[in-house]
């Protein structure tokens, strides 16, 4: 079969099963646009900015565990990728982006839309790969989704030139079956000794801890993880991350861990005499100020990438392995071996852990004139019966997402954890409902996210994705105003957003539909009347207080164990 | 924990590329680069490179794991961690005139330096050794007397049987 460059492209996407591709044309993929118009295979979704592409890739990915694909020109359809590259990079989502190159003799003279591509994605890739000819197109291809989508995932960016993908110089076309790379070898099961030595100190626990992040969710190890938790009976925290790896409705789950987790989380973190580190990397919200992070506890530590390891904890147990390899070897240990921790000590640890839990950490003051943020968030998990794919921007709303909707299943909680990007929630929700169409898709975000890639209302009107979008509107800047009252004596510093659009309007605008919702009393009526309407996106306008904050907080410097509760906690029920 | 050098020799795809993501590595993580050589193997398709850095041992480990992780690095080993060589190449210009000319040549012969450009006013002298010997030849020349130093940066192999291959 001879093919032309662009063609060839769009074939090797059509050899690796890709469904969708979200991108944006311009002059230097022209040639590419024209392979896709006359295929009938890959899908393209026109989006509205190029952030947008890769927002809407990454939540197509995270929810369905597929490389997520964009196709973007050169220049700054390039640069406008960029912040969407980074945000894959540093959550570990495996996606492929074509970015578009000047003609190849113009590279390097300044030539219209040109940009380093290459150069300016390098330290927000896992890998990328600059086309040298046309004939290296499918091999490269092959590459990029093989290095994105194995070891520990992340984004590839492949930059072609537009002459190689000119439609009148055909070349063969064979799609490579293999790959091999000698100077990438992602690594597979862990060390069996270390696995075995992990196994014996968790069976000498006296206060243990499992503490699981998104390498679950990315290796699908759910499963193992939780048959590895009930059958030793220790409680079971997650990051951001992580959530829904481990069921939150189960009475072995203790919440979220961190800078907003909660009070049982964090205490069990500081008190823990063995820590089984799951899929997680030790982030700085998680772990608050390292000199005090679990200071009695004997760590394992199992990850995909060795980095992770020994970054920014020292660990006693490192274990390098695939987590569904390394889970299921743990788990085949422990049924050769029947001796268990002491199940006295065990029993005191859940006593007293039920003694933190009984703080009720996240109480928070009802309101009948002014509606609470989490009581919506709450809302939607019952509307919803906890089975939606919940999407979110950054900021206290996304805290209050992941608070409170508990999520029972890997893969429903969709959001921006490691680079906090604002603009993500909606694109990303547009990726899921593409994934996923008979699933309720809900953006939860704030007045102010929604504004950075709002202009992805016009993409759902055009591929009809009836997501539901839950604006938390507190006219504030939310994240930035709760620290400026708590660290800068209440000076709101650009925090206030002065004028906002009519969101309503807005949304109709569209022909989307517009709700505006004002009294507590007619949140759960606005959420049910919203989620009956199947075929319509709708996005619904609920004016919060203003005052709110997130609570529990660990500030800046201090440890676990030094959470800000909220004021009333303990008269809150 | 100390700081101590270390002299860390990869072997790198010899693609256009693969150097900027090992310095930019350094730069974006804020490790420390003393040197760093670099040029093809007997292998064209190989590159050899030789780093210098410094840190303490959780540093060093990060360094080494970090540069295992580049898609482009193919081997790596931390020369210092077991008995090396590791010499850089220096040329210095230096003023010679005159009573200099013969005492500048008899420093030259005590450091197993090499003249390789005279003129009427000035040698070029080229030195190869351990980064000491040619500090310590610096200094024995003296600032004055110096006109220009060009140093290679170090460059390292492993003694015995032990090495980096493919």
């Amino acid at each position: 079969m001879e093919l032309s460059g662009g063609e060839i492209l769009i074939q090797s996407l059509q050899d690796e099963g890709v469904e969708y591709v979200f991108g944006y044309p311009g002059g230097a993929v022209l040639h590419i646009y024209d392979a896709i118009f006359r295929q009938q295979q890959v899908k393209h979704i026109l989006v509205r900015h190029e952030q947008g592409a890769t927002h809407m890739a990454d939540g197509y990915s995270r929810a369905t565990g597929k490389p997520g694909v964009v196709l973007v020109t050169s220049g700054p359809g390039a640069t406008n990728a960029i912040t969407g590259i980074a945000t894959a990079h540093l959550d570990s989502i495996p996606l492929v982006v074509i970015t578009g190159q000047v003609t190849s003799k113009y590279i390097g003279t300044d030539a219209f839309q040109e940009v380093d591509a290459i150069g300016c994605t390098r330290p927000c890739v896992k890998h990328n790969f600059m086309v040298k000819s046309a004939d290296e197109i499918a091999s490269v291809m092959k590459k990029a989704f093989y290095v994105a989508t194995t070891g520990r995932p992340g984004p590839v960016v492949v930059d072609i030139p537009k002459d190689f993908t000119a439609p009148h110089i055909k070349i063969p076309y064979e799609y490579p079956t293999e790959v091999s790379m000698r100077s990438y070898a992602p690594v597979s099961g862990g060390h069996v000794g270390q696995v075995r030595k992990a196994v014996e100190l968790l069976a000498q626990a006296k206060q243990p801890m499992i503490y699981t992040g998104g390498g679950v969710l990315m290796s699908e190890s759910h499963h193992e993880l939780r048959k590895l938790a009930q059958e030793l009976g220790y409680p079971v925290t997650s990051t951001l991350m992580g959530l829904g790896a481990y069921p939150a409705s189960d009475k072995q789950f203790v919440g979220m861990l961190g800078m907003h987790g909660t009070y049982e989380a964090n205490l069990g973190m500081h008190n823990c005499d063995v820590l089984l580190a799951v899929g997680v990397r030790f982030d700085d919200r998680v772990t608050g100020e390292i000199e005090h992070f679990c200071p009695n506890a004997k760590i394992i530590h199992v990850d995909i990438d060795p980095t992770s390891i020994a970054k920014n904890i020292g660990v006693d147990i490192p274990i390098v392995g695939d987590l569904k390899v390394v889970l299921t070897r743990m788990l085949e240990l422990l049924a050769q071996d029947s001796r268990r921790a002491n199940p006295e000590d065990i029993a005191r640890w859940w006593t007293q852990i039920e003694e933190w839990k009984s703080v009720k950490s996240l109480a928070y003051e009802a309101s009948d004139s002014v509606i609470k943020p989490q009581y919506v968030v709450e809302k939607v998990w019952e509307v919803t019966k906890g089975e939606a794919y919940v999407t979110s921007d950054v900021g206290q709303h996304q805290m209050w997402a992941a608070q409170y909707y508990k999520f029972d299943e890997p893969r429903r909680w969709i959001n921006s954890g490691g680079l906090g990007t604002m603009g993500f929630g909606l694109p990303a929700a547009l990726g899921v409902k593409l994934a996923y169409p008979e699933s309720e898709v809900v953006c939860i975000t704030g007045e102010a996210s929604i504004q950075m890639c709002l202009q992805e209302l016009s993409t759902a009107m055009q591929y009809g994705l009836p997501v539901k979008v839950v604006n938390l509107n507190n006219r504030y800047l939310g994240m930035v105003r709760q620290w400026q009252e708590f660290q800068y004596e209440g000076r709101y510093s650009n925090s206030y957003v002065d004028a906002l659009p009519d969101f309503v309007k807005l949304a109709e605008s569209y022909n989307h539909v517009g709700m505006k919702i004002e009294k507590p009393g007619d949140v759960e009526g606005a959420l049910k009347e919203a989620f009956a309407m199947k075929e319509k996106l709708v996005f619904m306008d609920f004016i919060t207080d203003d005052t709110e904050n997130v609570y529990p907080m660990i500030e800046a410097g201090k440890g676990h164990h030094e959470m800000r509760m909220h004021p009333k906690v303990g008269e809150l029920s | 924990m100390s700081v101590s050098k270390h002299v860390v020799s990869l072997l790198l795809e010899n693609e256009s590329g693969a150097l900027s993501r090992v310095a930019g590595l350094f730069s974006m993580r804020g490790y420390n680069i003393e040197s760093l050589t670099v040029a093809p193997t007997h292998d064209p398709t190989l590159s050899r490179a030789t780093i210098v850095t410094s840190g303490d041992d959780r540093t060093i480990e990060q360094i080494t794991k970090q540069l295992n992780k580049l898609v482009d690095v193919v081997r790596l080993v931390d020369l210092t961690e077991a008995a090396h060589v590791a010499h850089e190449m220096m040329m210095i210009k230096v003023r010679a005139s005159g009573v200099q000319r013969d005492e500048i040549q008899r420093l030259s012969v005590i450091y197993k330096g090499k003249i390789v450009d005279v003129t009427e006013s000035t040698f070029i002298i080229e030195l190869t050794g351990n980064s000491d010997k040619l500090d310590a030849f610096i200094k024995s020349v003296g600032d004055e007397q110096i006109l220009e130093v060009v140093r290679s940066g170090v460059t390292g192999i492993a003694r015995g049987e032990r090495g980096l291959k493919v």
